[in-house]
């Protein structure tokens, strides 16, 4: 579904990304997990052509995604910041998004729902706590059913209720057949939501199987030790790294 | 774009600052037309305050605004729609708010108290100058990574052409007080949109005498069609060239 081959990345003398490979496929759920800077984001964002690789290609539906933006209608979304323009209220941000996808018309509006998003409708978006605002930008990446799901931090923010909605509904979407990529430091989280771990560090790809493998490997039974391990291995530089690598 | 461009005025025509910068322009017409009854005394007044204000609050407001909504810019940037038109529909959002304003706080007291060729001729300038700084800003912010230094810039930028430059086009004149200038003057003029302005301004109104010679000579180009469609042109240049770079720029940024 998605591919990306090769693709590199430089901020200045900052190499993020380098000869960088993965392949998500539909029906499958992600974990991408690596510590701070080691090009989580980097590599979101190129996937939705907000940072345009160096060099390498990436392929959604088998259609390079460079100068295409039709290719956005599949995915959903969810920024790990939703900051909004202050005196937009929230119906018309809904419209606005809708405006921008006019040949969808079926919405999914579990999540306005269930966060009785609709009774603030006329609410402006600048005077929306931190928890809202999540909300918002959760609705919004749900509402056009999109086939690809990509959620940053999607539950840091949210209140407990609202975290167990969140997770609900993505484990409906799981079970519907959609690929959904999600970083997160919550470990428990990714555990309960995904099938699939991908390990980043310093812009290569350390471990990318399912996290049963993982488990397997590491000689762990529960996924924070197992990944506590991969932190480690990775740390130290394992010659043994490329091994880990299966996919 | 329509769209975007809707929905993106939806949020800047009610910000505070939309309504207190033009509140702050309606006082000052105000105030002006109350000093004096000579319409061309009053377009002059009102042309003296603009030329400084209308450029330096026109920089600082559209690198702010964009910097402000750079998620929101990123989050539409995630959605199937061109980069250009996000770009375009925020620029077009931040020129049609700042010329509002200076249409409807100067444009008020002229229904009220009367207008001439030389208050219209204020206000389309004073639009002008607006969209050639907007510009400005919109580069400076997509050039850079960092508020402060964007701010910067175009803080630079209206010093260079409102202060600065003036001192370097006197320097040239009395340096090269021997040789005829008018030419290289001319010249001059157009290479500063702040300038430009005034001078448009200036040949609606019978002061040009006061400039000499090299004002004489003025008065006569700019008088003629083909003096007024150059500096007209010249602007319209100003307006959209940085705005164009600032597009390109932003279709190959990285967000």
């Amino acid at each position: 579904m998605i591919s990306v081959n090769s693709i590199c990345k430089k901020f200045g003398k900052l190499q993020v990304l380098r000869d960088f490979n993965l392949r998500f496929e539909l029906g499958k759920s992600y974990a991408i997990m690596g510590p701070n800077g080691s090009g989580k984001t980097t590599l979101i964002k190129s996937i939705l052509g907000m940072v345009l690789p160096d060099s390498g290609e990436i392929l959604v539906k088998g259609q390079s995604i460079k100068g295409n933006n039709a290719y956005r209608e599949l995915i959903g979304y969810m920024p790990q910041i939703g900051r909004y323009p202050a005196n937009m209220r929230i119906g018309q941000l809904f419209d606005m998004m809708k405006d921008m996808r006019p040949k969808i018309r079926e919405y999914d509006l579990d999540l306005v729902t269930d966060f009785e998003l609709e009774s603030l409708k006329d609410k402006p978006l600048g005077t929306l706590s931190g928890g809202t605002r999540q909300k918002v930008s959760a609705a919004l990446a749900f509402l056009f059913n999109p086939e690809i799901l990509i959620l940053d931090e999607p539950t840091a923010g949210l209140d407990p209720i609202a975290v167990e909605i969140l997770k609900a509904k993505i484990k409906k979407e799981i079970a519907a057949g959609k690929l959904i990529l999600i970083t997160s430091h919550i470990l428990n989280d990714l555990e309960e939501l995904t099938n699939h771990a991908v390990y980043i560090f310093e812009g290569e790809v350390f471990f990318d199987d399912t996290i049963q493998s993982l488990k397997e490997m590491t000689d762990e039974e529960r996924f924070s030790p197992a990944i506590a391990k991969l932190m480690q291995w990775s740390l130290k530089k394992n010659p043994k790294n490329k091994d880990l690598i299966h996919a | 774009m329509l769209k975007l461009l809707k929905y993106a005025l939806y949020d800047i025509l009610k910000s505070r600052f939309a309504i207190i910068y033009t509140f702050f322009l309606v006082l000052i017409a105000i105030s002006i037309y109350q000093i004096s009854d000579d319409l061309s005394k009053v377009s002059l007044s009102l042309m003296n305050i603009m030329i400084m204000i209308v450029p330096l609050i026109s920089a600082v407001f559209a690198t702010t605004h964009f910097y402000n909504n750079l998620e929101f810019i990123e989050l539409m940037l995630a959605q199937p729609v061109k980069r250009s038109q996000v770009f375009l529909s925020q620029l077009f959002a931040v020129i049609l708010m700042l010329s509002l304003s200076i249409l409807i706080g100067f444009g008020l007291p002229m229904l009220l108290w009367g207008a001439d060729t030389s208050l219209i001729t204020l206000l389309a300038v004073g639009i002008m100058l607006s969209a050639v700084f907007a510009g400005f800003a919109f580069l400076a912010s997509v050039l850079t990574r960092d508020k402060a230094k964007a701010i910067g810039i175009s803080l630079g930028l209206w010093i260079y052409f409102s202060l600065v430059y003036d001192g370097f086009v006197l320097y040239i004149i009395y340096s090269l007080a021997d040789y005829p200038l008018e030419k290289l003057t001319l010249g001059l003029v157009i290479l500063n949109p702040v300038d430009l302005g005034r001078i448009l301004m200036l040949m609606q109104l019978d002061i040009s005498a006061l400039m000499g010679y090299t004002g004489a000579f003025f008065k006569q180009f700019f008088a003629s069609n083909v003096g007024w469609l150059v500096a007209t042109g010249a602007l319209v240049i100003w307006m959209v060239v940085p705005n164009l770079i600032a597009t390109r720029v932003f279709g190959k940024r990285d967000f």
